[in-house]
């Protein structure tokens, strides 16, 4: 089987001498952490870093999932096992739910981070359509201090992040704002292939009316994107079959799909139109108690 | 779930310890499931060396030089070898199982992407996976051919300029049935219908990749090879051919192997590297394939670009069935079949009807694709066969307005034609297909099935039923027909009884994972009414097994099986001797009581095999004309292969928002003649069934323009996990073979071939609101999405 | 560098390379060559091992990872001449075949009814659902599951081997 090139090895044994290992090491070491992204790379030889520093025992550090004030905060080395099991988590974003059901699958699940994941910044990579949906922001640590970005600021483009040298992602915050709800959609070939599209959706109401809405696609382009556009049209408006469409129709118009193996240009497009309204619908039911099935 | 034939609440209270056929635990299970099986890169000798290949990234490419300095300076390496060492041997070339050559190491140009260019040596697998990095090819790329259709065209390059006076990509043509005949019946039809069908290349992928470990010893020149072969005695002696080694200096062990599915039949270039390296470096050699090694060179399956045409009457009486084949053969013609059938046995294209007329007409071609062709369970292309018949009849019953099972049985050959010799030629032994179809459309409720699929279509819900009935012809094969390499298709086997009664029982076959080892001993079993694990069964090991041809094509029951059955008679008839002598009556007086001789009319008098055993080596006069022991040998012909067929139903969902489909149910109704053990016989169809949902919904190995394989690992390689696949329903009839001894026929790869076109069929079925006849494998959602557009294209 | 771990109940120690993966330490270091592996990119599931009693695929976990840690292989789950439920249950209901993929599949097996004795057929599918089985069509892997959670259930004294 195919195997890695020669690295050193080197374990962090806290977030503080993890920076300091990137800072003495400089540009030719890399984090590893669940490494189920990073170690197939360096075994095809596509990654070949010269340090490897391991942060799984930075997971006491920063494996949690809690509420701080008006946000909830969740550590960069959360696995996506610990995801996928918090009820905490699933009651104020079931978005989260209903994505990590679909990631990977339950192995790999035991050891994939939400750090990792965001810091793959793979197109078609889940967790970043979830955190974009939901307008989390990125917590970056290094000896200087912390910085906090937004997701569009963190995803620079197709596998390329805001993090730097000596720097690593510790934090992802989320807005908790009430009266909402958010729901997952993604469609793929076989269980735990990338997605050909998937489709996150979060919406707040007021009442009978949408108060606000974001809807965040993955595998559609460059980067998994918020549309702003859907959010305009959604604010202000009672959910109906005719709205859900218009957003589906603004992703579609919004999507910048490439064809491949997963699928034709035409065919993800239609994805991107068919899931935002799937989970715009499901995410309005679950607000409103409704089954969510379509009419 | 409707069926009951094997509840999990009937595991505890099973018959574990037959005395012949039924249920038994397999022998094989307790080495596996501690974690002791011994599999090929389990092996470990004293000074093992490991070796890596270096392959091309290029599809089609001269080969201008190679510098291997600083792959040799590495500190772990031990030797580089590229092409041009092994010319100098001779050994570049080697020959394939179809009279073509294939490189070992490329010398002049690579004609597929990762094709093996040269090999390093090291002391370890991590170094010897550095060093590669180290090699330097200086390539002068040409221009791929991948088109198929592209393939002949006089412009294209010219891959296999190695070949004397070759000035096209030509590999073969073939034509089977009678050209004027199949006008006629054409010409007479009231409806014909033409489909253009592609099976696309698929890959059978066990998830043990091949390799080797090669020893040979520097005093004697023994070489032993352990191997992941399907067929070490045919290894052994096209070892001997190639290499110039003397056969009896050959021993090939396939220990265990992890699944094989036709993958492990041919011989690869690695396999030959290991053996240069060991007689080389004087040193035990390992080398196995990553998996996308394994994916990108090793022997493929399908690629078949068919034309199906089916010509009938008005009320769906089938007059003919016509095709027409493109087959891409890759870069060397590495087909695995018997040497008079090129296209393997896709002559049985004419199915399970009773047809007037047939014809088929082939071109085969070289591309500059990974050689293979006939792999993943296939019976020597009847997958291919049974896929375009059961796709055909399908848009028969599709322009008909016929129910397709009722078109079925409409047209069956029926029970007092057999044996049936159809319009290709073949003689099929026995079969009663109605009561299989009726049983399968029962299990699965077939009526009620198309009354929720109308009720569904009125609510604009896509639902599909898809129906394929299939006859395999298994069992290679009769040796007037039936060779490879000249080597004839017969299975030698012998019987050895211990003086306690136990037995030792030596095979050519090998088992993948099918249970040779409990399958075999239940049928001397039953043929000595000895208990199974009173037997041990020895296989894999050219020095202790007898010559055969292998495991594949699902061939093991019909022919070996029969001669393990015929070599426990011969031991029963020396016992019967024996007995006459022991009991002072006459042979004749002697009646079998499974396990026991007894006088004829005196049940107080009879002697156990077991004690005829210790007879036969012990003390004490024997019948004038007996030698002592108990043991025996055959090599068995078989007089024809044997014909298994199936009725299959599979119902899916597809949703249509997003073209997803989901297999809901799936009921295999199997005949295999008499049932040795009735549980491998369940799980060699499940993993058929799970095969065939594979190559329908997501298998496959693309290629770019530029020759890129776009199939090459398991993220883009897609088999189907627990999750893709429903709880199989499993149903069988019994038609014995009339020519078998026991009346066994083969079943291995029986759901593999029946079950892609039950699955296409059922996608097909969904799709008719939009007008649907027929859409391509893979049948991925965006493939289902453009179909449902009217955007269907072919995938290659 | 030199890594410590405690695989199947003992602790080992060992001189090993920084890349060096945790199936290799496994089978060419420790000789225990019942883990097996089937492709380069954590897809097929074969080389599951269990590290802190949770299924991991350890083609894609470096043996300095591992350190500190317990790691349980297929050779670890019959306990003093008793096997485990989950392999008398691939026996009794011939959930292998070609038995390579069965090493991992059992030990996801044991994992799954450690976190849920009784678990529904779709959840025994979604566990295995990293891990692909070539021979089998998972009917009878499912049917295997089924039988240890019964004979757990039925007689949980006796039970070998729950970590």
């Amino acid at each position: 089987m195919q195997v890695p090139a020669p690295f050193e090895y080197e374990r962090a044994t806290s977030v503080d001498h993890a920076i300091a290992l990137l800072e003495r090491l400089g540009s030719e070491a890399r984090l590893v952490a669940g490494g189920h992204s990073l170690l197939p790379m360096m075994k095809l030889r596509f990654a070949t870093p010269e340090y490897l520093i391991d942060i799984n025992d930075l997971h006491d550090e920063l494996g949690y999932i809690r509420v701080e004030g008006d946000e909830f905060r969740i550590g960069a080395m959360t696995r996506h096992r610990e995801l996928l099991e918090s009820d905490e988590l699933a009651a104020a974003f079931p978005i989260f739910r209903d994505a990590e059901k679909v990631i990977a699958d339950p192995v790999v699940r035991n050891r994939g981070t939400l750090g990792g994941s965001l810091c793959q910044a793979d197109p078609a990579e889940d967790l970043s359509a979830v955190c974009t949906t939901l307008d989390a922001s990125c917590v970056i640590r290094s000896s200087d201090g912390e910085r906090v970005l937004t997701m569009h600021e963190f995803h620079r483009g197709p596998y390329e992040t805001a993090v730097e040298d000596a720097q690593m992602l510790t934090e992802i915050r989320i807005p908790i704002r009430p009266n909402g709800s958010s729901a997952y959609e993604k469609v793929e070939r076989r269980a735990g292939d990338w997605a050909i599209v998937s489709a996150g959706a979060a919406v707040w109401m007021d009442g009978e009316t949408i108060s606000d809405a974001r809807v965040g696609l993955a595998a559609v382009g460059p980067n998994t994107t918020g549309i702003g556009a859907i959010s305009e049209a959604l604010r202000g408006q009672v959910p109906t079959e005719e709205l859900y469409a218009t957003a589906g129709g603004l992703a579609a118009e919004a999507s910048r799909p490439s064809a491949d193996s997963r699928g034709t240009e035409a065919y993800k497009r239609h994805l991107a139109d068919e899931l935002t309204r799937r989970a715009l619908r499901r995410s309005v039911a679950r607000i409103t108690g409704t089954n969510g099935q379509e009419a | 779930m409707t069926v009951t034939d094997n509840p999990v609440a009937s595991f505890h209270d099973n018959d574990q310890h037959p005395v012949g056929f039924g249920r038994m635990l397999r022998k094989e299970d307790p080495r596996l499931i501690r974690g002791k099986g011994n599999f090929v890169d389990d092996v470990q000798l004293p000074g093992m060396l490991h070796l890596a290949i270096l392959r091309s990234p290029y599809a089609h490419a001269k080969i201008l030089g190679i510098d291997v300095s600083a792959a040799q300076a590495h500190p772990n390496v031990v030797a580089v070898i590229t092409g041009a060492d092994l010319a100098e041997q001779g050994l570049a070339w080697m020959p394939t199982l179809s009279n073509d050559v294939q490189a070992v190491l490329a010398t002049d140009k690579v004609r597929f992407q990762h094709q093996e260019v040269a090999f390093v040596v090291a002391e370890d697998r991590y170094s010897a996976r550095d060093a590669l990095e180290l090699i330097v090819v200086d390539y002068e790329p040409i221009d791929p051919v991948m088109d198929v259709r592209k393939a002949l065209e006089p412009d294209a390059p010219v891959i296999r300029d190695d070949l004397d006076g070759k000035t096209d990509n030509h590999c073969f043509d073939w034509e089977t049935g009678d050209a004027a005949a199949t006008d006629a019946a054409f010409a007479k039809a009231d409806v014909v219908v033409t489909e253009d069908i592609v099976y696309p290349r698929v890959h059978p992928a066990p998830m043990e990749t091949c390799g080797a470990v090669a020893n040979v010893d520097q005093i004697s020149g023994q070489l032993t090879l352990w191997c992941t072969s399907q067929a070490p005695h045919a290894h052994r002696t096209v070892y001997a051919l190639v290499a110039g080694l003397p056969e009896h200096k050959i021993r090939v062990i396939a220990p265990d192997i992890g699944g094989g599915f036709g993958n492990k039949v041919p011989i690869y270039p690695g396999y030959v590297c290991a053996i240069v390296a060991s007689l080389v470096i004087g040193k035990p050699v390992k080398w196995m394939e990553d998996r996308t090694e394994n994916l990108v060179s090793t022997g493929f399956a399908r690629d078949y670009v068919m034309r199906g045409e089916i010509a009938a009457t008005s009320d769906g009486k089938i007059l003919a069935v016509r095709t027409n084949v493109l087959a891409d053969h890759g870069a060397f013609n590495g087909t695995a079949a018997p040497v008079k059938y090129p296209a393997g046995f896709f002559g049985v294209f004419t199915g399970s009807y009773d047809l007037e007329a047939a014809y088929c007409n082939m071109t085969a071609v070289y591309t500059n694709k990974a050689p293979g062709g006939v792999a993943y369970a296939c019976s020597f292309r009847i997958t291919e066969a049974v896929y375009l018949v059961e796709r055909i009849v399908d848009c028969l019953a599709h322009e008909l307005d016929m129910d397709p099972a009722e078109l079925r049985i409409k047209n069956f050959i029926q029970p007092d034609q057999f044996p049936y010799t159809t319009k290709t030629g073949w003689v099929y032994d026995s079969g009663n297909y109605e009561p299989a179809m009726r049983k399968a459309m029962d299990m699965i409720g077939y009526d009620e099935l198309r009354r929720e699929q109308a009720e569904k279509r009125e609510r604009g819900e896509l639902m599909g039923i898809g129906i394929a009935f299939f006859t395999e012809a298994v069992g290679a094969g009769p040796r007037k027909d039936m060779d490879i390499l000249g080597l004839g298709m017969a299975d030698g086997c012998e019987l050895r009884m211990h003086p306690t009664g136990k037995g030792v029982l030596r095979l050519s076959v090998k088992t993948q994972g099918q249970g040779h080892e409990t399958t075999f001993a239940q049928i001397v079993s039953e043929e000595l009414g000895i208990p199974p694990e009173d037997l041990e069964v020895v296989h894999g090991d050219t020095d202790n097994t007898p010559f055969g041809l292998g495991t594949y094509g699902s061939r093991s029951t019909p022919v070996s099986g029969a001669a393990a059955a015929l070599v426990a008679r011969k031991v029963r008839d020396k016992a019967q001797i024996i007995a006459s002598g022991m009991l002072e009556v006459s042979v004749a007086d002697l009646e079998w009581m499974k396990g026991s001789f007894q006088v004829k009319g005196d049940p107080e008098k009879s002697v156990t095999i077991q004690d005829i055993a210790m007879k036969a080596h012990g003390a004490g006069d024997l019948p004038e004309g007996v030698e002592g022991g108990l043991e025996a040998q055959i090599c068995y012909n078989p007089e024809n292969l044997t014909y298994p067929f199936g009725a299959y139903i599979c119902v899916v969902d597809i949703d249509p928002g997003t073209a997803h489909v989901t297999v809901r149910r799936f009921v295999a109704v199997d005949d295999c003649g008499t049932q040795i053990n009735p549980m491998i016989i369940e799980g060699q169809v499940h993993g058929g069934l799970t095969d065939g949902v594979g190559m329908a919904l997501m298998e496959i190995i693309e290629f770019d323009e530029l020759g890129n394989c776009l199939g090459g690992s398991f993220m883009d390689y897609l088999i189907p996990t627990a999750l893709e696949v429903p709880d199989w329903e499993t149903g069988h009839t019994v038609t014995p073979s009339p020519h078998h001894p026991i009346g066994a026929k083969g079943i291995g790869e029986s759901a593999t071939v029946g079950s892609p076109p039950a699955v296409v069929n059922a996608v097909i079925d969904a799709l008719k609101p939009f007008g649907v006849r027929h859409a391509d494998m893979p049948l991925t959602p965006s493939r289902v999405w453009e179909t449902m557009q009217g955007n269907h294209t072919p995938p290659i | 560098m030199q890594v410590t771990m405690t695989v199947n109940g003992e602790e080992v120690t060992k001189e090993i390379e920084g890349r060096l993966l945790l199936v290799h330490f496994i089978r060419d270091h420790l000789g225990l060559t019942g883990t097996h592996w089937g492709c380069d990119t954590s897809n097929c599931g074969t080389c599951v091992v269990l590290m802190d009693d949770e299924p991991v695929k350890s083609c894609t976990v470096l043996a300095a990872m591992a350190g500190g840690r317990q790691v349980r292989t297929v050779e670890g789950l019959e306990v003093d001449g008793v096997l485990d439920p989950v392999q008398e249950g691939f026996m009794q209901c011939h959930g292998l075949q070609c038995g390579f993929c069965t090493p991992g599949m059992m030990l996801t097996a044991r994992a799954l009814l450690d976190d849920n004795p009784d678990p529904t057929e779709h959840e025994i599918r979604e566990a295995i659902s990293g891990q692909i089985c070539r021979c089998t069509g998972y009917s009878t892997i499912v049917r295997s599951v089924q039988w240890a959670a019964n004979a757990e259930s039925e007689s949980p004294v006796t039970v070998g081997g729950a970590s």
